[in-house]
């Protein structure tokens, strides 16, 4: 069964159309690319599998969109336990104003788990499973605002992790970072795809190629062409994406 | 021009000139074995250091294009392709610099009747017009005229074939210049390794136009192509 799909997709932002008619299947345990200029709609896409959308007033979905083969859409579902399903890692870090300790146990928290040991069991654990262990265990009690914008991601991803998602969204998560933090949290990406479902929106071309085993390219709401990261970046189908992926777009 | 296509083209005028340059060798070579001209034998000789250090650039280009570029897609092929097809023709630059050694070595025997009876020359004009056609296949991506040269290989494979039984009838009838044949008998098989390396070029253009990966493939699927 698939991870993640969508089926016959549209979405508005009021009577503008950001997505058309949007048909992808997502496998378990990997890592998918969404690639396109911005405003190609993949940021909407990517928002779509923890309803993060619904945060914007106006906003109008047609079609399926399914983890696990259930419709997260469908009346009835609980917003609150699906994005405990799908932890989620933006452009920025954005750690809260809070200890380290504190940000990672957030999610915990506000699930209402009051269990010390078993909070910080999983603090813990989140920590190393970003590998930033190391780096922060004698410092628990700091802000988090003292960590480098790399270890902040990093945190950030932890936290994402603490709940026990089984899905990772991620919208360019380091795009703000140095070479050696986008590096750190590539490998990261790689080491968590074999407990998680991965998506993550880039702009960054080569990091489509290093990190995802699928790529989609988006153009003006539609999907150009989906398949194997390997084969869109030797021998793409669509010469539009050939023309977007060589730089010689427009 | 974006800067990538800037680069892109310099590396093709440079594999042209690279082309051009193996192509007169391998001419200048034909007509040097025809005539058994020491003076066209040294002037192959003194062009191979051309022929060589054009190769160690264009491999240099290409690492910078990987390394700075990150090419991808047809891109990707295209310069994969040409680091390939420059590794082929600095061979062939060898196949002619050989020639040029064989008749600077070759002591007062005559190979005139051998060159007529092997169909030397035949061989040689067919290599020559191998690496043209292979060429024009590239500069015009015309894939039908790459696909053209595996079975124009074959003719070669035939006449290299032939003129191995001659050149053993030779050394048995006359064993004591048996050094002298042999000698002819590698140049021959050189000018059959030429059309080789001018099927891999082809296997490349095809790879880069097409996608299509030729190499090492089924001979019922090469043969499609014949």
């Amino acid at each position: 069964m698939y991870k993640l799909e969508s089926k016959n997709v549209d979405f508005f932002y009021g009577t503008s159309q950001a997505l058309k008619n949007i048909n992808i299947a997502i496998h378990p345990n990997t890592v998918t690319a969404l690639i396109g200029p911005s405003g190609c709609g993949k940021s909407t896409y990517l928002r779509l599998f923890n309803r993060m959308n619904d945060l914007i007033g106006n906003t109008k979905i047609n079609g399926q969109v399914l983890i696990d083969g259930d419709d997260i859409y469908a009346k009835g579902v609980n917003v609150d336990s699906l994005r405990k399903k799908t932890g989620m890692v933006f452009q920025k870090p954005n750690p809260f104003p809070k200890t380290i300790f504190e940000n990672v146990a957030y999610g915990l928290r506000v699930n209402g788990i009051t269990d010390k040991k078993f909070i910080e069991e999983r603090v813990e654990t989140s920590i190393k499973q970003v590998v930033l262990w190391d780096e922060v265990k004698d410092k628990l009690k700091k802000s988090a605002f003292e960590l480098s914008g790399g270890q902040q991601q990093r945190l950030c991803i932890a936290r994402a992790l603490a709940i026990q998602p089984s899905v990772i969204l991620m919208d360019e998560p380091t795009s703000a970072l140095d070479p050696i933090s986008t590096a750190k949290i590539e490998e990261l990406i790689y080491e968590l795809k074999s407990k998680y479902t991965i998506v993550i929106v880039t702009h960054n071309m080569q990091q489509a190629g290093r990190v995802s085993d699928s790529t989609a390219f988006f153009y003006l709401g539609e999907l150009i062409e989906y398949s194997a990261t390997k084969e869109l970046f030797t021998n793409p189908k669509i010469e539009r994406t050939q023309n977007y992926i060589t730089g010689r777009f427009g | 021009m974006s800067h990538i296509e800037v680069e892109m083209q310099q590396l093709k005028a440079e594999i042209v000139e690279m082309w051009n340059l193996v192509s007169a060798q391998m001419k200048t070579a034909m007509v040097a074995l025809a005539k058994m001209d020491k003076g066209l034998a040294k002037e192959i000789l003194n062009n191979e250091k051309k022929v060589n250090s054009l190769e160690l650039k264009i491999d240099r280009d290409c690492e910078n294009i990987f390394a700075l570029h990150n090419p991808v897609a047809n891109d990707l092929r295209l310069v994969l392709a040409l680091l390939r097809i420059n590794s082929n023709l600095e061979r062939i630059g060898d196949i002619a610099a050989s020639v040029a050694k064989f008749i600077n070595k070759s002591d007062g025997f005559e190979y005139k009747g051998l060159v007529e009876e092997t169909h030397a020359l035949e061989m040689f004009e067919e290599a020559c017009d191998l690496v043209d056609d292979v060429k024009a296949s590239f500069e015009t991506e015309n894939t039908q005229l790459a696909e053209s040269i595996f079975k124009r290989d074959r003719t070669l494979n035939e006449l290299n074939k032939n003129a191995r039984a001659i050149v053993i009838a030779h050394i048995k009838k006359d064993p004591e210049n048996v050094e002298s044949f042999l000698s002819f008998l590698a140049i021959i098989r050189k000018l059959e390794r030429s059309g080789d390396q001018s099927k891999s070029i082809a296997e490349e253009l095809i790879f880069f136009i097409e996608a299509k990966v030729l190499k090492h493939a089924p001979k019922a699927e090469g043969n499609k192509l014949n």
